[in-house]
């Protein structure tokens, strides 16, 4: 009995298999028709290009939607990549003039997979935040060809700048300078410092130790120790309770993100070693968010350098301007970017700025 | 242990499972000895909530191993069972987890109280978690796919539903009583995932003295078809393995949410899988399945957190740290290979050979 209903179910298997294959050729027909549609309407887009800049006013009061395709990390890499995808969802939407759609994938060639999806289905504008730096300059060579304009927000890519009209990053070396400045006017005795990096090599993690190991190298503050503990909140309370064990002194803990530092205060309080504004150990984090601010309110934290994650909205306005037939003045544009001190954070700030 | 007490001698030592952890134990205990003796210091301090704490290296090792030796007992059972592994470990963990907390925060991530009492959040988790486990021991004992494509799917989607649990907000508890799981009780100086892990060792212990479960697991490990023809169900037993290991996963996730009173779904409990799958090889045990010693595995987890807080110790760049797993692989692959163990028991003969004829 059981071999029969086994039989029956390969069978039917077998036969959906083979449908699925039928679908796939001829979704792959289609597939070619819709690339000579698309390099067709290339074409034609270019000769109109001219009178579509001209009436792209017209356009957007008449209801046409500009289509973008967005392609983003994982939005559960971080509650920065949290907060940057929801101000995008915010921002793209129909109210707005735009119909949006998202791909996500924290792989450079599945985002390459996904960019290529976008050119058959005819976006007007490629906003992309690349996972990886490199391996970009083909892809976005048949973006052009197509037609469709690309913004790059995030992060930066290893490509000719005439393949983007503009790139919306934070500047990590400026955010590491600010939190550096910040702690040189604390004007502490002496500086032994336990550093919590993010993952090796990545942009933030770069930016943000490089001012660090400046200041270190110049001012003679010490180290006490500098591991990455990769983002890891658990791995960060692991190196400080390390340090704890062996009896080292410390008084500044600087972890380039929330997480770490969180991890890093869970250590000492466990070693009931005081920590905040006029306490025995300063702790530095990054990222803003909501409740990290908040440990900045409470004073338990001295300090937090924001990464700015909305881009939605600097996006928004270079898109405007090219469709009002302007002229992007530059192609990177740095946001704006604070440090909160735990002595002057309002409630306001933990609002407004909080992730 | 009736083999150990019975037919106890120097011979016997190098074919015992359990000398191979504890040699490497001592190796790195030794090491630590030599280059610093502070190592072994503890001492009774107090925490910033005022109640006594012990602090020091091996108390942190007993705190941060909990979890893997918590881990290393459902994954010594699967792989006796199935002769394969379970990869989606560290991601079901990161749904217990999430789980939890959805349900201690009742669907607003910054709750001024907990919405639910914590073991009711536990029990939920359990459910989730053990049903997971459910998942990959249908996929590996009814469909019979191979155990690690089979919990691939989970590895790569856990975390994805972790974070769709809670509509990807990072809820934070602040509430103290939370933070004792992974923390400690108050009044009680020994860290409480410590305990937590003792708790689940003497369950496991009774549970392996007073049911089959154990002799069951290896008869289908060793041969499956035999142990069909002698009554037992070897698709239940597989079955039963992995929802045993949810178990396990639920209870590291209980302690990994309470040691940060949040959650970071990319992050929490990552690798941990390969760190479990470590420590039953490391106790010992084959990991084609079959006969298995438990007390090895979880020494074994205990051994891979010895080595890496000695690693933290001399300030090795914790990146560097799977590079130095690699290394205690390496050696543990080659020295439990047949022929090398044959030759240092042929050596060992040979030297006690030689002993006898001086003395006499």
């Amino acid at each position: 009995m059981k071999k029969k209903v086994l039989a029956t179910l390969l069978a039917t298997t077998m036969v959906f298999g083979l449908a699925a294959c039928g679908n796939s050729s001829d979704s792959a027909s289609t597939d070619t028709a819709n690339d000579a549609a698309t390099t067709d309407d290339a074409a034609t887009a270019d000769t109109t290009a001219t009178d579509d800049a001209a009436a792209a006013d017209d356009s957007a009061s008449s209801g046409d939607l500009i289509k973008v395709g967005i392609i983003n990390n994982d939005p559960n890499e971080s509650g920065y990549r949290t907060a940057n995808d929801k101000s995008m969802k915010e921002m793209f939407t129909a109210e707005n003039g735009y119909e949006a759609s998202f791909a996500y994938s924290l792989k450079n060639d599945e985002q390459i997979t996904a960019a290529q999806k976008f050119i058959q289905d005819g976006v007007d504008y490629l906003l992309l935040s690349a996972a990886d730096v490199s391996g970009w300059d083909s892809v976005l060579q048949d973006v052009a060809d197509a037609g469709v304009r690309v913004i790059l927000f995030d992060r930066t890519i290893d490509a000719d700048e005439s393949l983007y009209e503009a790139s919306i990053v934070s500047d990590m070396a400026k955010e590491g300078e600010t939190a550096v400045t910040w702690l040189k006017d604390q004007g502490l005795d002496e500086y032994n410092i336990i550093h919590l990096q993010g993952v090796m090599g990545s942009a933030a993690q770069v930016g943000r130790s490089g001012a660090l190991d400046e200041a270190v190298k110049n001012d003679g503050w010490k180290l006490v120790t500098q591991q990455t503990a990769e983002w890891n909140a658990e791995k960060a309370q692991q190196i400080v309770q390390s340090v704890i064990d062996s009896g080292e002194k410390f008084n500044v803990i600087y972890a380039e993100s929330d997480d770490m530092a969180k991890g890093a205060v869970a250590a000492l309080d466990k070693a009931n070693i005081s920590h905040g504004v006029g306490k025995d150990v300063v702790v530095m984090g990054f990222d803003c968010n909501k409740w990290a601010l908040e440990e900045l309110l409470n004073q338990n934290w001295n300090y937090d350098g924001q990464c700015n994650p909305f881009q939605a909205t600097y996006i928004d306005e270079v898109i405007k301007t090219i469709e009002g037939g302007g002229e992007v003045a530059e192609k990177t544009i740095i946001m704006d970017e604070k440090g909160f001190d735990a002595t002057t954070i309002t409630q306001d700030d933990v609002d407004s700025y909080g992730i | 242990m009736k083999d150990m007490k019975t037919k106890f001698s120097v011979k016997n030592i190098f074919r015992n499972q359990i000398f191979i952890p504890i040699a490497a134990m001592l190796l790195l205990l030794i090491f630590n000895l030599i280059l610093d003796p502070s190592f072994f210091k503890v001492t009774l301090g107090y925490n910033s909530a005022g109640n006594p704490v012990l602090s020091g290296y091996l108390i942190t090792i007993l705190d941060s191993g909990s979890e893997l030796a918590i881990l290393a007992i459902g994954m010594t059972l699967v792989t006796a069972a199935t002769g394969g592994q379970d990869i989606s470990v560290g991601a079901t963990a990161a749904i217990a987890g999430s789980v939890i907390l959805r349900v201690l925060c009742g669907g607003n991530s910054r709750p001024e109280h907990m919405q639910a009492p914590i073991i009711v959040a536990f029990l939920v988790a359990v459910l989730a978690s053990m049903l997971c486990g459910a998942f990959n021991g249908i996929l590996v004992a009814y469909f019979k796919i191979q155990p690690m494509v089979a919990t691939l799917i989970l590895y790569t989607a856990g975390r994805s539903i972790a974070a769709w649990i809670n509509n990807n907000e990072l809820p934070v508890i602040s509430d103290e009583s939370f933070s004792y799981f992974g923390g400690f009780i108050p009044g009680i100086c020994i860290p409480t995932p410590f305990l937590i892990a003792l708790l689940c060792i003497i369950v496991t212990v009774l549970v392996m003295k007073f049911t089959t479960l154990g002799l069951y697991t290896q008869a289908v490990g060793i041969n499956e078809h035999s142990s069909k023809l002698n009554g037992l169900n070897p698709i239940f037993i597989k079955f039963i393995t992995f929802v045993i290991l949810g178990v396990c996963v639920a209870v590291v996730g209980l302690i990994k949410v309470s040691r940060i009173s949040t959650i970071n779904y990319s992050v929490i409990a990552k690798d941990i899988e390969m760190d479990a799958i470590l420590a039953v090889a490391l106790g010992g045990n084959a990991l084609g399945g079959g006969k298995f010693n438990m007390t090895a595995s979880i020494i074994g987890a205990y051994v891979i957190q010895c080595l890496t807080t000695t690693l933290y110790k001399f300030n090795v760049q914790s990146d560097a740290l799977p590079a130095y797993k690699a290394v205690v692989v390496i050696l543990l692959v080659v020295s439990s290979a047949p022929t090398v163990r044959a030759w240092f028991t042929k050596t060992w003969a040979g030297i006690t050979a030689k002993n006898v004829k001086e003395v006499g």
